[in-house]
């Protein structure tokens, strides 16, 4: 990969990242420490990874991107809207009545969202249902899921973890950011999910370790999942919370606080961008 | 009279429907046997998938399979859908109006000995209140048959309550299922009996038997529960002034409440609800326990009684 796309994509990423901070920000409310953690690997998706048509959201071919840990929806928003799926102006009406920008994504209200998600743990359930559905029909889309290292948590998640080895979905690569926050605290003192790597490999799946911030090593894990046959991929990336800005990194309060204007505009400066 | 359980319906419709429908897949969470999705296994093993014992995977995987233009039926016994999964039913299919079907079979308590951890008594209460849901309890098994068939012509989800004990075949081949439509099953001006489920056929019962004393009873089967046909519940409260309710689940939340709430709402008469009352089940034979929790046709025949007194 040449260096040229890969900063284009670190500058993209900064876009997203700004987005998130304006949206959260006009809304008084809403996720920014897990958006902010989570938007390399997005911004790698969306705009490299991905084989997407914004102008045809419904393409039965289509990749598919489930964002199971909902709350990071205003990441999810940023990169669509910057990709062509609605304008960008809309992100500001993020939470607002009325808005097809909802506090947890509505798979029905927005193009490109393709499922709604908000309790935690259940996106990758769906992704192997599209996933068992792209095996029946013959077709070659593949089924990308981000989970949160506190989602994962849920029991059910592990339900999904089994099925997918299970049934073989090698078109299944999801990833977890691995930020290592989560509300009440550090997710080795709220409920540890440590060995998390060796846990995904116990249950059958391909796992690889990166640094979630990395773009080249981003899209380098896809490409090493894209060829794994037999068993679903996990990339466990190690993030950290509120990336980009500087008095939000790895601070748990900013898992659902919004930023006042003039955290915002603070925030904003240091994305080098305009408010 | 022929006795069928629904479940067993529930299983030779969806391999009919198999064969009509290439897009339709069947999930169960090791039930088959009991579900009797067996058969749908055995004639479409490549559209069927077991999901083990794990009832929250298996409806969010339905809800991806729909997502991507299946028509997933999923089944597993009531107390576990909604009962266990009932956030994935709300979150993940309900709420995304997904094409998701549900069958959930071993509703009530003519479960039987199994007794009161697989005995569901509340599903209705917790389906009926999720928005988007449509709610179907076949009374026989052609209504069962035809319930498969209509759910599978709706675009969205579907709750089908299914029983595991044999009943009475109440309907001919030639019945015309129409969702959301009350089927009067007996014409009478004293009292309405509406019941839903197997409890139809005790409905029908003590309607023969008050008959003996001289009192008209119309029995209405309310097969879907949602969306209710309050057209029907409110003539038969205009016309006949007197109303029984009768369902094999509490008494608090399903069938009794919605039609007590219609009829509050727009024709106030007696409405006295027979149903098992605010309490689990417990270990025995389903007819006895029938008997012990008042839901045999001589409950129903004195709540009438008891109704046109008032």
């Amino acid at each position: 990969m040449e260096a040229e796309k890969i900063a284009w994509l670190e500058d993209k990423a900064r876009q997203i990242r700004a987005h998130i901070i304006k949206m959260t920000a006009a809304a008084g409310s809403g996720h920014p420490g897990g958006s902010l953690s989570a938007a390399d690997i997005v911004t790698a998706l969306y705009f490299h990874l991905l084989r997407i048509d914004p102008q045809n959201p419904a393409w039965p071919d289509r990749d598919r991107f489930i964002l199971s840990k909902g709350h990071a929806a205003p990441l999810l928003y940023a990169a669509l809207a910057e990709r062509g799926f609605f304008p960008v102006e809309e992100l500001l009406t993020l939470r607002k009545l009325g808005s097809r920008l909802q506090g947890h994504p509505d798979m029905k209200s927005l193009p490109g969202v393709e499922v709604s998600t908000g309790s935690l743990g259940q996106g990758l359930s769906a992704g192997n249902g599209m996933a068992l559905a792209a095996k029946l029909d013959g077709r070659d889309y593949r089924v990308f899921v981000l989970l949160g290292d506190g989602e994962i948590q849920e029991g059910m998640v592990w339900e999904a973890a089994m099925a997918a080895a299970h049934y073989r979905l090698d078109n299944v690569t999801a990833f977890l950011d691995y930020n290592g926050l989560q509300i009440d605290g550090p997710i080795t003192e709220v409920m540890s999910p440590e060995p998390v790597a060796d846990k995904w490999r116990a249950f059958g799946w391909d796992v690889q370790e990166i640094d979630g911030h990395d773009i080249g090593q981003i899209i380098k894990a896809v490409e090493v999942a894209r060829q794994v046959k037999g068993k679903p991929q996990m990339i466990v990336a190690k993030t950290c919370k509120g990336k980009g800005v500087s008095f939000m990194e790895n601070q748990v309060d900013w898992h659902g606080t919004a930023p006042k204007p003039e955290q915002a505009e603070k925030a904003l400066a240091e994305l080098r961008c305009e408010r | 009279m022929q006795k069928i359980a629904t479940r067993e319906a529930y299983g030779d419709a969806l391999v009919e429907l198999g064969r009509e429908n290439p897009d339709v897949v069947v999930l169960d969470a090791d039930l088959s046997k009991s579900t009797k999705t067996i058969n749908f296994r055995k004639h479409f093993p490549e559209r069927f998938f077991n999901l083990g014992i794990a009832e929250q995977n298996m409806l969010g995987t339905a809800a991806g399979l729909a997502a991507a233009g299946k028509i997933p039926f999923c089944s597993t016994f009531a107390v576990f859908a909604p009962g266990r999964s009932f956030d994935q039913l709300r979150n993940s299919i309900a709420y995304p109006k997904l094409n998701v079907k549900i069958g959930a079979s071993h509703a009530g308590i003519t479960v039987g000995e199994d007794g009161a951890t697989h005995q569901s008594v509340e599903d209705i209460a917790l389906v009926r209140a999720v928005p988007n849901l449509t709610v179907f309890v076949p009374a026989d098994a052609v209504e069962t048959k035809k319930a498969v068939m209509a759910a599978a012509e709706i675009k969205g989800p579907v709750y089908i309550r299914l029983g595991r004990a044999a009943v009475p075949v109440l309907h001919g081949e030639d019945f015309v299922f129409e969702p959301g439509k009350a089927v009067v099953m007996r014409e009478g001006g004293d009292a309405a009996i509406i019941a839903t489920g197997v409890m139809v056929a005790e409905a029908l019962a003590a309607a023969e038997e008050l008959s003996r004393e001289g009192i008209s009873v119309r029995v209405l089967n309310i097969h879907t529960i949602k969306p209710l046909d309050t057209e029907a519940i409110i003539s038969a409260a205009k016309e006949t002034g007197a109303i029984v309710t009768a369902e094999e689940h509490s008494v608090i939340g399903g069938l009794g409440s919605a039609v007590a709430e219609t009829v509050c709402e727009h024709c106030p008469v007696p409405v006295y609800r027979v149903g098992i009352p605010d309490v689990f089940g417990e270990s025995g034979k389903p007819g006895e326990l029938m008997e012990k929790y008042g839901l045999k046709a001589r409950h129903l025949a004195a709540a009438v009684r008891k109704a046109i007194r008032r």
